[in-house]
């Protein structure tokens, strides 16, 4: 007998989100995922002054506002005629790098971790630390976490002015130049982030973190580290008493628009992988089908340039949310950190991915991102000359189309353009969550998350199941950026 | 003296972007849980930060509109969803099928204190811009429009309108010592201004303490961002209009928006998101900014303008378009 779950409001998450799930003897059959807020950003930024994208469009998001800033200069800058000097691509990717970080943190001691303070978890035996450290707000870790975090974001006050909604992110860099005493400033606060990660939350090095190779090195670490102070550790070990690894698996196709621009390219690359290997990123089969969403078609449906989905709210179709359904050569694609680094090669996260995602991949990932990416915040500053030029103010073409694609916390996040006289004339966005929880298209495949919950166990007599949950918050999601 | 049972605080969100939470965990000095300690409040639920999911969340929201909860400090992030025609659905509340309007207009009517958080909530905000298509309006103002969803009249259990702590986002300060003056039952009428924006930030104007103001003193003005000089000449900043306390109170340690080298858009006003004009311009009406500071006559500004034009100091004049202070001039750097 089949019996139907709704979970909502689905909190700690950014935003709205609605699961509902049909099961049978202890485990998920399937699942659709619902996003029930529509704001309309989309028909908001047509008739404005192309240059207010960036005034508008961080504000779709507080929690990625950078990353949208990014994608809307990405795309004016796609209009040709500026060149964005070193010192302010420095700039951009160090602003862009404190966001996108500390968004993997706030999602792990915020967001994640307060899971396993449930009361389900109660006769666990490693359930007394556990609960102690990351019970939701009254858990030790929130009071170290907090701190850390603010002080984290003191970059941003001297590189971008303020955090969230700057407008220093511009196509030809950033408003922003540095000074000598301020570059020293900024070394100070990183190497403070960089104390913190190492003493609390790995209790290791980062780079000793970041060489951890193959799925033995990550569990002979942990076990090392099962005295010591490591938040991370202690996820491992709670992973590895729930199988997280066998949790929220999806099979689906990955994709990375490519992370933090540098002059020979990306510095995490751009790509596809499948099945253990590489594919086709073929960013013209991008495609939104508006199936199972509610929205009528406007335009020709060719793509993001052209495609303009207007809401209709019906529910007496096949719709069940405001989120559409974007396809790569029509098929689903799970985005995000462990994408990110499938992509990028690392060979620990292939590894524990080599049999689907799962919810342990994905929170390593992110881990993961956090040291790698610091030491590279490092080598960005330093390189930045305090007496060069941090923005290019060539005119920009006033008519013409381009997208903007680049990758924030959550994965791959997509502006398209098209402006006339200056004015925006069409603008599409398509962002990280709207690929991961998107629902049905007209084939009938589901988006990731709703594949992913499939076979999920619910324990006996469980209103919410706690596994969803670790399953759902283990893509970070954003359910604003969604359907902005 | 009996320690009071601490107040208790639900957070609702609905058409906004989630902005005004992640800005207010950034609280430093102290950080949010000791700020909302220090207030005496407790958190009955908030999306971001609580346990409950699900129906345990849907439960407490649920005795609270019902009146079988008691609940003190109701706060609302994003605006109210009036859209599709009236209906709400735009936003439904997940796991129910209310719309988030009623949810909100229930709970708001039981609390003693209401807060809007943000512009959003306040006056409708960015979620209104670019013809509203959505219905987004705020609790108490539709833009500049008083009334909005709880009408003009509106008072909550303690006798206040809504609390209006507008901005886009707010500055995390602006929050926390509201609900301080709440917990410590110093709160009323007077610490509002005639929009029911809190004093504390309220009480001044962003051009308050700009590190811009010398070149504000000489008309010494940026031509583009990045330029040292005042942006209200050229780059549309309302920083005399704009009433919020940004340079004077740092934002993530040590920034402003002006600090960041781009003008100041008066996101704490009503209207902010259709400035009729393109934010970083100054419209001009023959080479004169329309929008020059209201409480000045035009003609005076505009003689003294010209006056101190003229008197501007050599270095003032290079460094407005130049992207770095030269405050010790040529030759005075030791090499
Ligand atoms: S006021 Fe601004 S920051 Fe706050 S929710 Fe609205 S759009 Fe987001
Ligand atoms: S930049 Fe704006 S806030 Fe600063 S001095 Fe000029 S007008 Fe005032």
């Amino acid at each position: 007998m089949t019996k139907r779950i709704v979970m909502g409001p689905f909190n700690r998450v950014e935003g709205d989100l609605e699961v509902r799930l049909d099961s049978s003897e202890g485990q998920v059959i399937s699942a659709e995922v619902t996003s029930p807020l529509y704001r309309g950003f989309e028909k908001m930024l047509v008739g404005k002054p192309m240059m207010d994208a960036l005034v508008y469009s961080p504000r779709i998001c507080g929690i990625c506002s950078v990353s949208q800033s990014v994608a809307a200069a990405y795309a004016l800058a796609g209009l040709g005629g500026r060149s964005v000097p070193p010192a302010g691509r420095h700039a951009v990717n160090l602003v862009h790098a404190v966001e996108n970080l500390a968004d993997h943190f706030t999602h792990f001691y915020l967001f994640f971790m307060p899971d396993f303070a449930r009361d389900t978890y109660a006769d666990e035996p490693w359930y007394q630390p556990v609960a102690e450290r990351f019970a939701a707000v009254k858990g030790t870790a929130a009071k170290d976490a907090l701190p850390a975090r603010a002080a984290w974001m003191e970059m941003l006050g001297i590189l971008a002015g303020k955090w969230p909604h700057t407008l220093s992110i511009q196509p030809g860099g950033s408003t922003r130049a540095i000074s000598r005493s301020e570059k020293v400033r900024l070394g100070a606060i990183i190497a403070q982030f960089r104390l913190y990660l190492e003493r609390t939350l790995f209790g290791d090095t980062l780079e000793n973190v970041a060489g951890l190779f193959s799925a033995d090195a990550l569990w002979q670490w942990a076990d090392q580290r099962a005295s010591a102070t490591s938040d991370f550790a202690m996820f491992l070990q709670v992973s590895r008493k729930l199988g997280l690894s066998k949790l929220g698996v999806s099979h689906n196709l990955h994709m990375s628009f490519g992370a933090y621009c540098l002059q020979e390219g990306h510095f995490l690359k751009r790509g596809a992988w499948q099945n253990g290997g590489p594919a086709v990123l073929a960013l013209d089969r991008i495609r939104e089908d508006i199936s199972h969403a509610w929205y009528r078609s406007a335009g020709d449906a060719s793509g993001p340039l052209n495609d303009f989905p207007v809401p209709d709210y019906d529910t007496s179709g096949d719709a069940y949310s405001w989120c559409k359904a974007p396809r790569l050569d029509g098929a689903p694609v799970e985005v995000g950190a462990l994408s990110r680094l499938l992509v990028d090669g690392h060979p620990l996260l292939r590894e524990l991915a080599a049999n689907g995602a799962n919810v342990e991949a994905r929170i390593v990932a992110r881990m993961l991102e956090l040291a790698l990416i610091v030491p590279q915040m490092e080598q960005w500053l330093a390189a930045i000359d305090t007496e060069e030029r941090f923005i290019d103010h060539s005119p920009l073409a006033e008519d013409g189309e381009a997208a903007g694609l680049t990758e924030a916390a959550r994965g791959s996040l997509g502006h398209w353009l098209r402006t006339r006289n200056g004015e925006i004339e069409h603008y599409q966005i398509i962002a990280p969550t709207t690929w991961n929880f998107s629902p049905r298209d007209a084939q009938g495949n589901p988006g990731p998350l709703e594949q992913a919950l499939a076979g999920t166990p619910i324990r006996e007599g469980e209103v919410e199941p706690v596994a969803v949950q670790h399953v759902v918050r283990s893509f970070d999601p954003c359910m604003v950026c969604t359907v902005h | 003296m009996a320690k009071s049972p601490p107040l208790r605080l639900l957070w609702l969100q609905s058409g906004g972007c989630g902005g005004c939470t992640m800005s207010l965990i950034g609280a430093q000095g102290p950080d949010l849980v000791r700020s909302l300690e220090i207030a005496g409040v407790e958190i009955a639920w908030h999306p971001s930060l609580s346990e409950e999911t699900g129906s345990e969340a849907a439960s407490i929201i649920n005795a609270i509109a019902e009146g079988r909860e008691e609940i003190d400090i109701v706060c609302l992030e994003g605006s109210v969803m009036t859209g599709p025609n009236g209906t709400g659905m735009f936003h439904r509340m997940a796991g129910s099928d209310q719309s988030m309007m009623s949810v909100i207009e229930k709970v708001a009517r039981r609390a003693r204190y209401v807060v809007a958080v943000g512009s959003c909530a306040a006056f409708g905000g960015i979620t209104a811009a670019g013809g509203n298509e959505v219905g987004a309006i705020g609790l108490a103002y539709d833009g500049k429009q008083a009334g909005g969803l709880l009408g003009e009249d509106f008072r909550s259990g303690s006798g206040l309108p809504v609390i209006n702590i507008s901005g886009c986002p707010i500055h995390p300060d602006w929050f926390t010592e509201t609900i301080m003056q709440i917990g410590a039952g110093a709160f009323d009428e007077r610490d509002m201004d005639d929009l029911q924006r809190p004093l504390n930030f309220a009480g001044h104007l962003v051009h308050h303490g700009c590190s811009r103001n010398e070149f504000y003193e000489f008309k010494a003005s940026a031509q583009k961002l990045c330029d040292m000089g005042c942006m209200m000449e050229n780059l549309g900043c309302k920083g005399t209009q704009a009433r919020a306390d940004c340079n004077i109170r740092a934002w993530n340690g040590s920034g402003s928006c002006l600090d960041g080298n781009y003008p100041c858009i008066n996101c704490t006003a009503p209207e902010f998101e259709e400035p009729g004009h393109g934010f970083t311009k100054t419209p001009k009406i023959s080479g004169i900014p329309i929008g020059l500071p209201t409480d000045m006559p035009k003609a005076w500004f505009v003689a003294l303008a010209s006056l101190s034009k003229a008197a501007t100091p050599e270095r003032l004049n290079r460094d407005a378009t130049s992207d770095r202070l030269s405050a010790l001039g040529e030759g005075k750097r030791r090499k």
